[in-house]
């Protein structure tokens, strides 16, 4: 037996720490806790106020149980049109651009000069919010679906590019390397040694930022930027909760149905 | 015929890869490359096609400076080097044929290939190929539903359909159990002899490269240590390349009985 199994022997057995540095490891205990309590200190509770909302969203609430589909039911079918023409546009070109952009993103298979560019394009897309974009476009292009198009695609730009080059930096490398030692071309070595690859993420992907762009063109419509928003915002100025309830009873089962398609579509394609 | 002349690979990582590795291999024979894991095994073989890119020194492919050629020059060189990898390396979503076919996109434009309109005797000789590796009904499946010898029988066809004149070959039996390995690596040096090409084979079964292969190679710390034939690879010989072990067992000679391939 040796002298350092010797030494070991007898001796209980710890994990050793996530962080070593002891002073650094129980400052971060600390410093958490003390967060939490000051944060939760800082919440302020009108209790007032909310006795007096209380009675309102019980109103809301209770429109629900009688939605009005009929009364508004043009302004709803144009809005909910608008929404889905929105929709489907924006993420179709989104898809487009992004798919060159997420190639140049990727560390792998792009030099450094176009990989920082296309980074840079990602980063600036995923900085700005939806809401900030489409109050800049309305202001430019005035209100309408034009510039929740215009949103969306800039959107969907950040999110699609992000996630497709993340994709393409944890692909199989031999598998493409494999295509480029036959002598294959870029754009035969793209379509052959990397497309297969990250295909089934590519289409889950649209699939989801599908659904996302649904969700989102109802928010911009508040904004005055098209769509069932519009409609919805409209609805609620008028205090017209049964017809508010009727649009939300809409956007929900739309999207809970691309989300249902979504599934089915990415299951299919493993 | 291969002439590697002071091919030398240095990483950023400031490890030296190989060093000043010079060998000639004339058209038909095949070698075995063995040494340790590190060796530059890998690296040797990617040096030659340039998917690495060596530090200095040349490779020389029938009279062609593969080292100094620009990117449309490299291309057509590719052509000429056929290369199956340890871990069969099929693209997994493709099928069996694009995968076989896709040895010819040296050959064919962009348009065609996205299309897959290859040429009618690129697919004639896409089908020979599998047929003679026994895989001619497999075409349409998808690659990741063949077995791993089946997968490095699609390899090597890959690597045939473009027509080299050298097979650079990675480790071909290491994800192989050791009736696979022999049937692949039999296979491979068959085909090597019926066309008169030149091959480097990587392996790490000392024993089983002694059973194929004209001429044994090894490579110590990026250094050739050893070249010569499977029957001059003596226990001192190992033990320079590998270390001390007691190397009896390895290289006793092992009867080759008959599988089909």
């Amino acid at each position: 037996m040796s002298a350092a199994l010797e030494a070991k022997l007898g001796q209980a057995w710890k994990k050793p720490p996530f962080i070593s540095n002891p002073v650094f490891r129980w400052a971060l205990f600390i410093g958490t806790a003390v967060y939490i309590i000051a944060a939760f200190s800082g919440i302020e509770i009108n209790l007032d106020r909310i006795a007096r909302g209380w009675a309102r969203g019980w109103e809301f609430i209770k429109a629900f149980t009688e939605p009005d589909f009929t009364s508004r039911w043009k302004d709803i079918y144009k809005g909910i049109y608008e929404s889905i023409v929105m929709t489907v546009a924006s993420t179709v070109v989104g898809i487009a651009i992004s798919i060159p952009i997420a190639l140049g993103a990727a560390r792998n298979i792009a030099p450094l000069p176009i990989y920082l560019i296309c980074r840079a394009i990602v980063a600036i897309s995923r900085a700005l919010n939806e809401i900030i974009v489409a109050i800049i476009l309305v202001a430019i292009l005035g209100f309408g679906p034009l510039a929740g198009f215009i949103t969306l695609s800039f959107a969907t730009i950040g999110f699609l590019a992000k996630l497709l080059a993340e994709d393409i930096e944890n692909m199989n490398k031999v598998q493409a390397e494999a295509i480029k030692s036959t002598g294959a071309s870029w754009s035969q070595w793209i379509n052959y040694g990397v497309q297969p690859q990250v295909m089934p993420r590519l289409i889950g992907l649209s699939m989801y930022r599908l659904d996302i762009n649904f969700r989102e063109s109802a928010v911009l419509g508040l904004v005055g930027a098209g769509g069932i928003g519009g409609t919805l915002n409209t609805a609620f100025d008028r205090y017209e909760f049964d017809t508010v309830a009727a649009i939300l009873i809409i956007i929900i089962v739309t999207v809970m149905f691309l989300e249902y398609l979504s599934g089915v579509i990415r299951a299919r394609i493993q | 015929m291969l002439e590697l002349q002071g091919l030398t690979k240095v990483y950023n990582t400031g490890d030296k890869a190989l060093s000043d590795v010079t060998l000639s291999i004339p058209d038909g024979q095949v070698v075995a490359l063995i040494g340790p894991s590190g060796a530059g095994k890998s690296t040797l073989i990617r040096c030659i096609n340039r998917l690495v890119q060596p530090t200095s020194g040349s490779a020389t492919l029938d009279d062609v400076n593969v080292t100094a050629l620009g990117s449309a020059g490299l291309r057509k060189a590719r052509r000429k080097m056929g290369m199956i990898f340890q871990e069969y390396a099929l693209v997994e979503r493709l099928t069996v044929m694009e995968n076989v076919l896709s040895g010819r996109l040296g050959y064919v434009g962009f348009w065609r290939s996205l299309f897959r309109k290859f040429p009618q005797k690129d697919v004639d000789e896409a089908y020979r190929l599998l047929d003679r590796v026994g895989l001619l009904e497999m075409a349409d499946k998808r690659a990741d539903a063949l077995s791993g010898g089946q997968r490095q029988r699609v390899g090597i066809c890959r690597a045939l359909i473009q027509d080299p004149s050298l097979l650079l070959v990675d480790e071909p039996t290491a994800s192989l159990d050791p009736k696979t390995s022999r049937q692949i690596m039999r296979l491979i040096v068959e085909l090597c002899t019926e066309r008169g090409l030149a091959a480097i084979i990587n392996i790490h079964d000392v024993a089983l490269a002694q059973m194929f292969v004209q001429r044994v190679v090894g490579l110590k710390l990026g250094v050739v240590v050893f070249d010569g034939g499977p029957d001059d690879l003596l226990p001192e010989v190992l033990t320079d390349i590998y270390g001390e072990e007691d190397w009896e067992a390895t290289i006793e000679k092992v009867d080759d009985e008959d599988e089909e391939v």
